[in-house]
């Protein structure tokens, strides 16, 4: 077992949010068939959204580009999700929320806890939602005010999920340590855009919307490395994973844990074959556990 | 991939609301039973049954297909696919039965095709609400028996698939292939479960799907978690046992909706 932040996960991959996360029994099936460490949810609002219209994702040579636009059934919709998930996956599972403001941002974090979340993971990220995710995740007064508000009502950790689209992700991530969050996730999807050229429309019915998948694995590697060096508390990596190879990278740039997220369109159990992975390497590098991989190229050069 | 651009070369009109647009590419590879995402540009983008490897037959019912509607020939649109997991071909006499309803007919008219192709027997429920609605009889009647019911009675029984179904001896066939409205594909799914000949049935589902690929989680169903999409959207009977088939789907922000 293995711990972070205070949850005990079997393997350290989780299921990023966003993905695979809208019904329990999604989560549950990520959690059995999949065997991920832990399961984040699709980030949970104040109110109903239906989202982007489509195309609302598409895959390209390098990666995917989305633009779902936030679509969930608003808190009180999602509590009997959440109950399942909890209820039946055998893993923690991760509410991730999002608001426009603190106020907001406490309202669906108390509103979520009769489901009993394991941790909540509070998107300040997303970057094509108006006026929520990025809008607020730019802001480092803003993160810091959020996470104190969350911290306020809840008795469970608190990640602060960050976005890469700013020019110093080292200070929005020192705003969320500030704000007393108890891990930071780096990094959600880098804004992209694709085009038509067919019919000169911009494919994304958002028209803009936020790239994943191997071509930002790079700039996760980037982000976490800083990060680890920037801040106390443990960084959770995610960006372009899709091998236990791309795991350990991200750990020996700083990460405590992965997650997982466009990869699962290859395969829903790539949380095994990356856990497995992970465990092969240490034992063939003679690595007495994991501790000793997390954060090591700092120690290098 | 990025939405394949394709020119509308043929428009029919099946029924008042109901239209079949062929265009300039064909998906030699298509399963039958696969769907494309159609991308009305500047609209939306939905996901449709291919109703042979060069066409889309769709039914009036949202923005999309209203914007569809409105489209001539030579117009273009897009399409992404083919995606999921198509209706399982059968063997070399073997007795196949589909039950089709409305413009459910679309996604078992090259299953059938292509199910006769590989030296199969099919038969045909075909179930609409009146005798015009009757979605491509021909392509099933040049196939093999068929039987047909209408809400009417215009044509053949009065009633529904069902109450065909009923006098038929399903054991019979080796295969059975729904694809309907809802009610209708639960109801054939609680007779052909009573005659306990499930594990020959596929059912091809329709959910609201946001990223089409099965990344997104959107069209997920109870109590399996499996994807519409990608696992999907052709289900066997067994995958189906317990599930919210014919109780509830999820709208566009997740919320469950009374079937």
């Amino acid at each position: 077992m293995y711990n972070l932040t205070g949850l005990e996960l079997k393997n350290p991959t989780i299921l990023a949010a966003g993905v695979l996360g809208t019904t329990g029994a999604s989560l549950c099936r990520v959690a059995r068939e999949g065997g991920a460490g832990a399961v984040v949810t699709k980030s949970i609002g104040p109110a109903p959204k239906t989202g982007h219209s489509n195309p609302s994702m598409i895959k390209l040579d390098c990666g995917f580009l989305n633009a779902m636009g936030l679509p969930n059934p608003s808190y009180p919709g999602f509590l009997q999700e959440l109950e399942f998930a909890k209820n039946n996956s055998a893993v923690p599972v991760i509410a991730s929320i999002f608001g426009g403001a603190p106020s907001e941002f406490a309202e669906v974090a108390e509103g979520l806890l009769p489901a009993k979340p394991d941790a909540l993971e509070l998107n300040v990220s997303c970057p094509h939602a108006e006026g929520y995710g990025a809008a607020v995740g730019s802001n480092p007064c803003l993160v810091e005010a959020v996470t104190a508000a969350v911290k306020d009502v809840v008795n469970v950790p608190v990640w602060v999920k960050l976005t890469p689209n700013v020019a110093d992700i080292t200070c929005i991530g020192n705003a969320a340590e500030s704000g007393g969050a108890d891990a930071v996730v780096a990094i959600n999807t880098v804004k992209g855009m694709a085009i038509d050229i067919e019919s000169g429309y911009p494919v994304l019915g958002n028209r803009s919307g936020g790239l994943s998948g191997k071509a930002v694995k790079p700039v996760a590697v980037k982000c976490v490395y800083d990060l680890y060096t920037a801040l106390e508390i443990p960084v959770i990596g995610v960006g372009g994973v899709s091998s236990w190879e791309d795991a350990v990278e991200l750990m020996m740039a700083g990460a405590a844990a992965v997650q997982v997220g466009s990869a699962v369109y290859d395969r829903v159990d790539i949380f095994s074959e990356i856990g497995a992975g992970i465990e092969a390497f240490l034992e063939r590098k003679g690595y007495s556990d994991i501790q000793k991989i997390i954060g090591l190229s700092h120690e290098m050069v | 991939m990025l939405p394949l651009n394709v020119t509308i070369t043929q428009i029919t009109e099946e029924s008042p609301l109901v239209r079949t647009f062929f265009f300039d590419h064909r998906f030699e590879d298509m399963d039958p039973g696969q769907f494309v995402m159609v991308w009305v540009r500047g609209v939306d983008e939905v996901p449709m049954g291919l109703s042979r490897n060069n066409s889309i037959t769709v039914q009036k019912v949202g923005e999309a297909t209203s914007k569809l509607f409105e489209l001539k020939e030579g117009d273009s649109f897009g399409l992404r696919g083919p995606f999921g997991k198509g209706f399982t071909l059968p063997s070399r006499g073997e007795k196949v039965l589909l039950i089709a309803g409305g413009v459910g007919a679309a996604p078992l008219s090259p299953y059938a095709e292509a199910a006769s192709a590989a030296g199969a027997e099919v038969h045909t429920i075909l179930g609409a609400r009146s005798a015009g609605d009757l979605l491509f009889e021909w392509r099933f009647e040049a196939l093999g028996d068929i039987y047909a019911s209408t809400d009417d009675g215009s044509k053949g029984v009065k009633g529904f698939v069902t109450d065909v179904l009923k006098g038929l001896d399903v054991a019979a066939y080796d295969r059975i292939a729904v694809c309907g409205p809802e009610i209708m594909m639960a109801s054939v799914f609680r007779l052909l479960e009573e005659r306990k000949v499930l594990e020959k049935a596929e059912f091809s589902l329709h959910r609201y799907f946001k990223c089409g690929i099965g990344v997104c989680g959107a069209c997920c169903i109870d109590l399996s978690g499996l994807r519409v999409c990608k696992d999907g959207p052709v289900f066997s009977g067994i995958q189906l046992l317990g599930s919210e088939l014919g109780k509830y789907s999820r709208d566009a922000s997740g919320r469950r909706i009374k079937i």
